[in-house]
């Protein structure tokens, strides 16, 4: 036997522990690693999978006849995850993407504070060119990926107000629906705000796989986690394109809105307030700086006249209060009443001998005498207790005809105007303290009253379909199963016996084809239009107001116009809301010179704004 | 004694080594795949070149059974001195390759010297342990020992291959089974859990510990002190307190600042996940999220994706953790303990000093190999690059391996006979 072969034998036994040991100590760390500690597969899908957002196609908007009026062009967000960045040639990637060196350092820093292990917005909206430029050296920078997004584009400038805005969802709407994640984009205002739902669509999701390089090397388990987008839903609109630029064109130079209706549906044809501006101003990374230009400007593009501003309604607020009065029975057809001017101010005319010639002059003392009669209708001795009574009753008249309050259209942020009542001025002056003589300025639509452009419009439609409207509306029907909404097929009756519009259809008309009427300008051959103007007084120069609509049988549209501080309301409103009727119904314009005029008219001063808000309390 | 004509090669062996090349291929191949190179036989790709590497290795381990063992023990000295010859002029003429200048360029193929180092100075300790007349009491003779093994240690050290180099610390274990004192093996122990401790606690509380165990030994452990003790418990804390104070300025000063930085991760100082703690912080999401069961063949999400540098040689354990999982991994450390378990009772069925101290040689390079290179991968010890025996990929270990693993084979089918 070889020496030591027995001496030293059990060592073996040592050295043999000695690797078991080893090989014991390693598989209890392997269990440790890949049994009990989870920490790692965590990390292993932060890190090779990639969860990418698939957004849907924002639904497209069209008019009434079909034709496109916003759609979608793919751009690019570039994105990082700060964690990823690694051996950034930082000048490189400066020049190539063309940003400075300060911003580079301000958005990743940006990018941080946010997280550094989930992706953040770098660079937002990146066109298909200027991404072309340097796709191909995406791969050397690690860490940043990009996103495909869409930006909404308006085919044409026109209708700002209706379609509204998409912009970056903030803190309050992150909170409100879990739907968002930072950096979405939301509808801000018109029928991208109220129609969000319906033409956001449904997000996918997408698991791809990257390697060390940032470079996707395929879908996950193929795409077993994955969901497909569903696309947004169109919105089929009841505008008129061309009319709506056209009326835009219209108010080109002035303070005001246009809102012209069809009265047998309720279909907004066009909604326009102005100044106007061209939405596509307000899409892209140039929106923040043309948003602070818009929101500064001192004429307030940005405020939808048309819906929002409540403007007293002047001389259009007589038709419905004669048609109060005569349903009430405290007048009739026939009644007449002189033409007092020391109870309230009037232009020089013969008295008027009916309601018929009180709208077609527009006589302020009548008025006077009609609202007198619906306050105080003497079922109370004392003059305040039926002042009580009558004001309810003509409160409620008012809130029929759509006034004093939210007309429940499909867009955001509409005014309810103010049709004050009992418990406005029980308030404003004390119970008992008030009667007719304290309020009578609302008979010729001055004092506390103030009408929404579209009730005016409404007015219109209520005068022109004797006696009921459809709520207004700017979405006939949306998405691939021509969905409609139910309460704009709702009839609203006013309880007004449909005879006794006929009478104002009758004064209306007359309005427009009469000598003596105030809106003679408005006349046009062959189409009956009937019309009230009106001339709002407020502190500073006159607004000119006018509602309308055509023919005076089986009219196919209501038209109300409003021109801050023009003047008479026969002057500036009424000749636009012709060529907007002539526009419409004859599909084009004869009138050229007359047309050029009004155009070019910049009738507005330049005034601060008037604040549209209630009545304060004196 | 018989001398039978019909030679018994080890079956086992053989059946634990060829299952280890082909799993070792399998993942060699995951580690590499890509879509456009999917064929696991095509030779442009690694997994495709380690083909060609296993059918060399399988040709030279059927050589090397058909020589003659007394060839080797003949020759040992020789092979060891060309060897030394070959580290030598590597320091010349090498190339750089991951930082180690190890490589001799052939053109068609490079090669390793420090691999073939192992097996020359095996064969060359083998031979010096198994002379007739050593005496394993005397201090001198294991001072020629030391520098049998130390001087190939030295020259790989130089070529900045400090894995390589530490295998021969290996060695340890067979001059163990011949008789040397087990203080040597309490020494390894000690140095490295005062190493360690060094860094990580306060000078003078090392001092105190040292102290505190030392005392605990003289009055607890010994039941009477002679002087004799004394003198050697004082010795031991003066030495240890020495050793200690130095170790900050061996860890500033000879380290190199790479080396420094591993420790430190490992140490938990400094977490430098994106720089020098990069690749094992990879690593262990790799294995980490392989789970149970792995996430199947092909299927790694992380090896797939280039994140684990050195995927296919060094940090080849990665890819069998992520995609084969716990079992997996276990299941490939049982191979190797099964392999390193049967040469040591195949040694000690050895009747030569020779053949048995060279069995026991095999195993410790094996063994050293799969500490660091696991050890490494599983975050329990420092970044050091070493390939995984028969595993990763690269002809020149593997090569190696095999010569080193089949001499051993060749002379455990010839044990019976008469030496």
């Amino acid at each position: 036997m070889p020496k030591n072969s027995a001496q030293y034998h059990q060592r073996a036994t040592i050295v043999k522990i000695i690797f078991a040991v080893v090989g014991a100590v390693f598989i209890f760390r392997l269990a440790m690693l890949q049994i009990f500690d989870q920490e790692y597969k965590e990390l292993a899908n932060k890190q090779a999978l990639r969860n990418l957002t698939q957004f849907p196609a924002r639904g497209y908007i069209y008019d009434r006849n079909g034709e496109l009026m916003v759609h979608n062009e793919a751009v690019f967000d570039l994105m990082v995850i700060p964690r990823m960045v690694k051996g950034l040639d930082t000048n490189y990637f400066c020049k190539k993407v063309g940003i400075s060196r300060e911003e580079f350092d301000e958005r990743m820093k940006k990018a941080r504070t946010y997280s550094t292990y989930s992706a953040s917005i770098f660079m937002k909206q990146i066109s298909m060119q200027e991404k072309a430029a340097w796709e191909s050296s995406l791969y050397k920078f690690k860490g940043f990926y990009l996103q495909q997004r869409t930006l909404r584009i308006y085919d044409r400038p026109i209708a700002a107000h209706v379609l509204g805005y998409v912009g970056e969802v903030n803190e309050n709407d992150l909170e409100k629906d879990p739907y968002y994640k930072r950096g979405d984009y939301i509808g801000k205002s018109g029928l991208e705000a109220a129609y969000e739902k319906e033409l956001r669509g449904i997000k996918g999701k997408k698991v791809v796989h990257v390697d060390v390089h940032n470079r996707e090397i395929g879908s996950y388990q193929n795409g077993l986690f994955d969901t497909l987008p569903v696309a947004g839903s169109n919105l089929y609109t009841t505008l008129d394109a061309d009319l709506q630029e056209y009326a835009e064109k219209l108010m080109a130079n002035k303070r005001g809105c246009v809102v012209a209706i069809e009265p047998s549906t309720g279909e907004v044809l066009a909604l326009v307030s102005a100044p106007c501006y061209d939405p596509n101003l307000l899409v892209g990374r140039v929106r923040g700086a043309n948003y602070q230009i818009l929101s500064e400007d001192i004429a307030k593009p940005l405020f939808n006249r048309a819906l929002q501003a409540a403007y007293p309604p002047g001389s259009i607020f007589k038709v419905a209060q004669s048609m109060i009065g005569l349903e009430l029975g405290v007048i009739d057809p026939g009644t007449g009443f002189p033409c007092d001017k020391s109870l309230v101010g009037c232009h020089n005319h013969p008295s008027a001998r009916s309601v018929q010639e009180a709208i077609k002059m527009s006589c302020n003392p009548y008025f006077y005498y009609t609202y007198k009669r619906i306050i105080q209708q003497g079922k109370f001795k004392s003059i305040y207790k039926d002042s009580q009574y009558g004001l309810t009753i003509w409160h409620d008249y008012m809130l029929r005809f759509g006034f004093g309050q939210k007309l429940p259209i499909d867009l955001p942020n509409v005014s309810k105007g103010f049709i004050p009542d009992t418990a406005f001025y029980n308030k404003w002056y004390g119970e008992g303290k008030w009667a007719f003589s304290t309020i009578y300025s609302n008979s010729i639509g001055q004092g506390e009253v103030t009408v929404v452009p579209l009730q005016m419009a409404n007015l219109a439609c209520i005068v022109a379909n004797r006696g009921y409207y459809y709520t207004p509306h700017v979405v006939k029907y949306y998405g691939p199963d021509s969905l409609t909404r139910e309460e704009f097929k709702q009839r609203h009756d006013l309880g007004i016996q449909s005879k006794y519009f006929d009478i104002a259809a009758r004064g209306m008309y007359d309005v427009v084809h009469t000598a003596g009427g105030t809106a003679h300008r408005a006349n046009i051959e062959d189409i009956d239009i009937c019309g009230k103007t009106g001339t709002a007084q407020n502190k500073g120069i006159d607004h000119s107001v006018f509602v309308c609509f055509a023919p005076m049988n089986n009219p196919k549209i209501a038209v109300a116009v409003y021109v801050e501080n023009a003047g008479a309301g026969g002057v500036w409103a009424a000749p636009i809301a012709s060529l907007v009727i002539e526009k419409y119904i004859r599909g084009e314009v004869k009138r050229t010179e007359f047309e050029r005029t009004y155009m070019e008219a910049a009738p507005c001063q330049r005034l601060p704004l008037v604040r549209y808000v209630k009545p304060k309390k004196k | 004694m018989q001398n039978s004509e019909k030679k018994k090669y080890d079956g086992v062996t053989i059946a634990l080594y060829i299952a280890i090349i082909l799993f070792g291929w399998v993942n060699i191949y995951a580690a590499c795949y890509d879509e456009l190179h999917a064929s696991i036989f095509d030779l442009s790709c690694q997994h495709g070149k380690q083909i060609i590497w296993i059918a060399l290795a399988a040709m030279l381990a059927f050589s090397i059974l058909m020589i003659e063992p007394r060839l080797f023990s003949n020759t040992s000295y020789a092979i060891y001195v060309v060897v030394l010859g070959l580290l030598v002029v590597t320091l010349f003429i090498g190339q750089v390759v991951n930082g180690g200048k190890g490589w001799i360029n052939f053109g068609f193929f490079k090669f390793q010297p420090a691999e073939f180092a192992k097996f020359a100075t095996a064969l060359a300790l083998s031979k010096y342990m198994s002379a007739i007349d050593l005496d394993t009491s005397k201090p001198k003779t294991w001072f020629w020992a030391l520098a049998i093994l130390g001087i190939p240690a030295l020259l790989i050290l130089m070529q900045d291959d400090t894995g390589s180099a530490m295998v021969f610390a290996g060695f340890v274990f067979p001059m163990f089974r011949e008789g040397l004192t087990h203080y040597v093996l309490i020494l390894g122990a000690v140095v490295i859990v005062l190493f360690v401790l060094a860094l990580l606690v306060n000078n003078w509380v090392m001092i105190a510990l040292i102290a505190a165990c030392c005392a605990l030994y003289l009055f607890v452990w010994l039941n009477k002190r002679t002087r004799k003790d004394w003198m050697k418990t004082i010795g031991f804390f003066v030495v240890c307190t020495l050793f200690t104070l130095s170790v900050d300025f061996a860890f500033n000063n000879v380290l190199q600042s790479h080396q420094r930085e591993r420790i430190d991760v490992l140490l938990g100082k400094t977490e430098d996940i994106k720089g020098a703690g990069y690749n094992v912080h990879q690593s262990k999401i790799a294995i980490g999220s392989g789970g149970f069961l792995g996430k199947g063949f092909l299927a790694g999400t992380i090896t797939k994706a280039d994140f684990v540098p050195e995927q296919e040689t060094d940090f080849i354990f990665c890819t069998v953790g992520e995609e084969w999982g716990f079992v997996g991994s276990t299941t490939l450390i049982i191979l190797y303990m099964a392999l390193l378990m049967r040469i040591i009772a195949m040694a000690e069925r050895q009747r030569s000093t020779y053949s048995r101290f060279y069995g026991y040689s095999v195993a410790s390079i094996l063994f050293m190999h799969v500490l660091i290179n696991i050890g490494m991968v599983l975050g329990l010890l420092p970044v050091i690059g070493i390939p995984l025996p028969f595993f990763s990929y690269g002809g020149s270990s593997l090569l190696a391996f095999t010569i080193l693993l089949f001499i051993f084979i060749r002379q455990d089918a010839d044990r019976n006979q008469l030496l």
